[in-house]
């Protein structure tokens, strides 16, 4: 398999996501989720669960600290906080997917672009991260307490020396993807509202595309199981949940 | 790293406590205490979770903490922001320089990834955490468990990307001292890790201190 091209009878489903849209959805163990950031500079706010068992969900510290990473792309996982890895990264275009700067909210939102509301703006209302997690997670039977430090897909920041954070503008260009495979039965939530650091005087958040594949189960060479010996026992683990 | 000394004494504190390594504490610092915690023989990991007294659903938030301060590490003049963006607390001195909140509590899940399957029935701090709560009362449980501070941790970020458990920067006696900017409770488990070089394998006792609100 190439890494642009999805053999067409292995592609399940396609979505196209606007900017500020939110989605949610249960993908099966070793179905992956393609993410395409259409026009550049797109951001993806993204939380995964356990579809069996939603008390299981992605966890920044053990996935940064298993593999000695601040930042996920091709041949890392995202871990749950059991020992288990729900999704990992079999191919990746971008190159950098950010996992410490969480998400904006309403107030932010608002103190950064202005207010947008749906009584004057009808569908093109100003949306937020934080609001768009809520939502999704709600029709989950999920809420605040299971909010808990997001990935963004597509955004670039990195630490200075002395720790200062610095958000890389244009990180990601038209047509990157990010191939997420499913390890476990996973609930995907996201959203595409701006990264919190994003600059940008303007509200314009991106569209991504979002396409469902039927990809095979990750083999002995599988680059994210070889990367690491920490991801060979991650696999381990995860692959013993399902005996 | 700028390193700042308090003037509040010992001998004044409303409570002065020694916690074992491996052992879990909960306490109640009220708006305006100060709360200090001190490493007792050095490069002790003290993994601390904060939630506001009245409503314990809102917690410490890691992201919002460094996005808040444009910095990763914490320090003398953080502000410990909660879930709902406001500040639970506000470091107020620090003689070590530097804290973790990016390198989480350890589990004995995560440890076998982390250090293999030998290591999965080793106490870890994240079983401290739930036995804690299991027997507070309150309305908190693994959900309300996510992403803690690591008081006198080392964990660098590289330019690159990179993150590390490094040797401790931290030695006996340093101290990082906090101002409570409303009631919080505070939930500490003294982290019990054998399998990281970066406590030279040998978790240590740490002492808490509380002096009234006022105090300096």
């Amino acid at each position: 398999m190439t890494a642009t091209s999805i053999p067409a009878d292995r592609a399940l489903f396609e979505e196209l996501i606007p900017g500020g849209g939110m989605w949610s959805r249960a993908i099966r163990r070793h179905q992956t989720l393609r993410v395409v950031d259409l026009e550049g500079g797109a951001n993806v706010g993204l939380l995964l669960y356990n579809r069996d068992l939603l008390l299981e969900r992605y966890n920044m510290p053990d996935t940064l600290k298993a593999q000695h990473t601040a930042f996920l792309t091709k041949g890392r996982a995202l871990y749950s906080d059991m020992g288990r890895i729900l999704c990992s990264i079999p191919e990746d275009t971008c190159g950098w997917h950010d996992t410490i700067c969480g998400h904006g909210d309403a107030a932010a939102t608002t103190a950064r672009y202005g207010e947008k509301t749906y009584q004057q703006h009808r569908n093109e209302l100003q949306r937020n991260a934080h609001d768009d997690f809520l939502i999704e997670l709600g029709k989950w039977g999920l809420g605040k307490q299971d909010l808990v430090p997001n990935v963004n897909l597509f955004s670039k920041v990195t630490a200075d020396l002395d720790g200062t954070l610095r958000f890389h503008e244009g990180a990601s260009r038209a047509g990157s993807f990010v191939d997420l495979r499913a390890e476990m039965n996973v609930l995907v939530v996201l959203n595409t509202c701006p990264h919190p650091l994003d600059p940008s005087p303007r509200y314009a958040p991106k569209p991504v595309r979002l396409v469902l594949w039927r990809s095979d189960p990750p083999a002995a060479d599988d680059v994210c199981r070889t990367s690491r010996p920490e991801n060979a026992r991650g696999f381990l683990n995860t692959e013993r949940y399902f005996v | 790293m700028p390193l700042k000394e308090s003037p509040l004494d010992p001998a004044r504190a409303l409570q002065d406590v020694v916690v074992p390594a491996g052992e879990p504490w909960l306490g109640r610092i009220a708006k305006g205490q100060f709360f200090r915690i001190v490493d007792l023989e050095g490069n002790q990991a003290v993994d601390t979770l904060f939630f506001d007294a009245e409503d314990p659903t809102e917690r410490y938030d890691a992201a919002l903490t460094i996005r808040g301060q444009g910095n990763v590490y914490l320090t003398t003049g953080t502000a410990l922001r909660s879930t709902e963006n406001r500040v639970l607390l506000t470091i107020v001195a620090d003689t070590c320089g530097r804290h973790d909140t990016l390198g989480g509590a350890c589990s004995r899940e995560s440890n076998t990834v982390r250090y293999g399957q030998h290591t999965k029935d080793m106490h870890a701090c994240r079983d401290s955490f739930l036995k804690a709560v299991a027997h507070a009362g309150l309305p908190l449980g693994k959900r309300e468990i996510n992403c803690n501070i690591n008081f006198f941790m080392n964990v660098p970020v590289t330019p690159e990307g990179k993150l590390t458990f490094e040797d401790g920067v931290s030695a006996g006696g340093k101290y990082v001292e906090m101002r409570a900017e409303r009631d919080v409770l505070c939930l500490i488990s003294n982290c019990p890790q054998l399998n990281n070089p970066c406590n030279a394998y040998n978790p240590t006792p740490v002492r808490l201190l509380v002096w009234a609100a006022g105090a300096a």
